[in-house]
């Protein structure tokens, strides 16, 4: 952080001015690349003006010179916490537009993983917001379990981070018998105990709740006219969850509660999203549950790939991995606005599509963007280290907001 | 034709598009529903009023997203399009006007204070003007950029690039330099899409008008 004092304040006489102040674009608390003028008066925040797009790598542009298999791991590179979340919006926007039906065993998949990646980017997220606000050792423990999720996308897909693992129509493999079992046990002795450890740390700490409770109070109205969402928007009272609202795939036969806070202010907005772990880890038990057996994609030789056994064999399967892997699929003209409950809130992809084979404009909605620009209205008044909680508190990940 | 997909479910779409069309009476120029979407267009000057009847009466309380898209051969070849989403009827839609490069869209910062930021980017990336937008500046590229790279004739590698330049202890920009020349495949079936000009082609076009 760099400072810029016109004069200094303890050896002239002279009125003190405000301070205005860099915050980032190198700051370990930024969450990446994020560069905040700050107006301070003494320690308190008068104004912040929110810098973005130090990461901007025209993924949008990028998206439309790619056919639309080529563009899905692009999605990946958003929001690089929780990867399968992005894609499961895209997948579903082509699919909304090709009208194309999933088989279920893909669909419990989707939902599986996507719920798997909400615990591990929320992992990430609680334990950077512990230790933003100064505590060291829940960071560690946390990062175990996200260490184990990743694990588990390896086994799936073979990357740990960019799984690249959903595809319009379902996803890319099936996932190997073993790796259920593990993860139901999984959910069954580790999450819980490494979890609740961690969490039994901070959850009444004094210092954490000093630093915590009572900042950057955000009332209904606002929340709702800021364009607030995920835990952003439920920390402020109001139950709105797009997996309960607008079911996608198969949560609507999923059993899960909604957690929603009652004074929003960070701690809330922390407290949401530890029940919410809770409430993921629910909704994989049902998913390994009733998960049946059959076709992990849909069987429309036209949308996805032939097995690489079947291609081998038959003319007809080659004739159509060889079209799909140049060409690509048409995608019938039209535009959608496809929105899922990512970890972090609504993120939305608006696809206008030309009947050609690449998309003609991919808008991505990023979560971040409502939300870091409410950061001038939630920061004013408070103290300057209260900044790195509030950021702590809204989840940004530059990869995402910036695109 | 029967939902196959399983896409995000909304409240049904039936009735609300004749409701719509007719309280927002002649502001709309064309309202359709597509793919399970509502989506109407609307007269670019009226596009304020609009979004505060559909906000204040229709109980579309949030405005999710504003997206920029660029069609080059129409005449008005920016269409800017709203997301509204309504938490108490569980109901998405779609609202969208056109302009050019000249002409400014109103601002919607006084209805959504969310506007703002996303005002700026299809600002910054499309050049579409808004009246009446407080802090109308560029967000996503970088301080200094020239152009609006989301055109469609804006080309993908840009004009310029940066380095960090050992003799100079600094960051420089400079014409970009491709050592090999972009490559784009076009992938699409000859008898379906494209049209293919070999090179020469045009000659005989050329030829054949004096013939």
């Amino acid at each position: 952080m760099s400072m810029q004092i016109e004069e200094s304040p303890t050896t002239t006489g002279d009125v003190i001015q405000n301070y205005t102040i860099n915050f980032g674009p190198q700051h370990p608390a930024a969450h990446g690349v994020l560069r905040m003028i700050m107006e301070l008066d003494g320690e308190v925040i008068e104004r912040v003006d929110p810098h973005v797009g130090l990461l901007h790598r025209g993924t949008e542009k990028l998206i439309e010179q790619k056919t639309y298999l080529q563009a899905l791991p692009y999605f990946d590179r958003l929001d690089y916490c929780s990867p399968l979340c992005q894609e499961h919006s895209y997948v579903l926007a082509i699919e909304k537009l090709l009208n194309l039906e999933v088989p279920e065993r893909a669909q419990y998949l989707r939902v599986m993983f996507a719920e798997l990646t909400r615990i591990c980017n929320h992992m990430l997220n609680i334990g950077a917001h512990v230790m933003d606000v100064g505590a060291m050792t829940p960071n560690l423990w946390v990062f175990e379990i996200r260490e184990d999720c990743l694990n588990f996308f390896e086994r799936a897909s073979g990357a740990r981070m960019h799984s690249a693992w959903y595809r319009p129509g379902g996803v890319h493999q099936d996932v190997p018998e073993k790796l259920l079992v593990d993860i139901g046990n999984w959910l069954d002795n580790r999450l819980p105990q490494l979890f609740g450890d961690a969490m039994s740390l901070v959850i009444d700490n004094r210092i954490f709740k000093q630093r915590n409770v009572d900042i950057a109070v955000v009332s209904r109205d606002d929340a709702i006219a800021w364009g607030f969402s995920g835990p952003m928007i439920r920390a402020a009272g109001i139950p709105w969850d797009l997996r309960k609202s607008q079911p996608y795939d198969v949560y609507d036969r999923m059993e899960f509660d909604i957690p929603v806070g009652t004074n929003s202010d960070c701690y809330d907005r922390f407290m949401v999203r530890v029940k919410e772990v809770y409430e993921s880890a629910k909704i994989i038990k049902q998913c390994l549950r009733d998960m049946p057996e059959g076709p992990i994609a849909s069987t429309d030789g036209k949308v996805s790939p032939p097995s690489r056994g079947e291609m081998k064999q038959s003319m007809e399967s080659l004739i159509h991995h060889f079209k799909l892997y140049t060409e690509g699929f048409h995608v019938p003209e039209g535009e959608v606005y496809v929105a899922t409950e990512s970890p972090k809130g609504e993120f939305g992809v608006y696809l206008v599509s030309d009947g050609s084979n690449k998309p003609y404009r991919c808008k991505i909605r990023p979560t971040a963007f409502s939300h870091l620009q409410a950061m001038d209205m939630m920061s004013k008044g408070h103290m300057l280290p209260d900044a790195t909680a509030i950021l702590g508190a809204i989840d940004v990940v530059f990869g995402e907001c910036d695109r | 034709m029967t939902v196959l997909h399983s896409a995000p479910k909304i409240a049904s779409n039936e009735g609300v598009l004749d409701v719509l069309s007719k309280a927002l009476g002649e502001q709309v120029i064309a309202s359709e529903e597509k793919h399970g979407e509502i989506l109407i267009t609307v007269k670019r000057d009226s596009i304020n009023d609009t979004l505060k009847t559909l906000r204040d009466d229709h109980e579309y309380q949030q405005m999710m997203e504003i997206a920029g898209v660029d069609y080059p051969e129409r005449a008005e070849r920016f269409e800017v399009v709203y997301m509204l989403l309504s938490l108490t009827k569980n109901h998405r839609i779609m609202v969208k006007c056109s302009t050019d490069e000249a002409t400014p869209v109103p601002t919607i910062t006084d209805l959504w204070p969310n506007a703002g930021w996303l005002e700026r980017e299809v600002f910054d990336l499309y050049g579409v003007k808004f009246a009446g937008n407080p802090d109308l500046r560029r967000i996503l590229t970088d301080y200094g950029f020239e152009g609006h790279p989301f055109r469609k004739d804006f080309p993908m590698t840009g004009y310029t690039e940066l380095r960090y330049s050992e003799d100079e202890k600094r960051v420089v920009y400079e014409p970009v330099k491709l050592p090999q020349d972009m490559r784009t495949f076009d992938f699409l079936s000859p008898w379906e899409g494209s049209d293919y000009v070999l090179p020469g082609d045009e000659k005989a076009d050329e030829e054949g008008g004096e013939k």
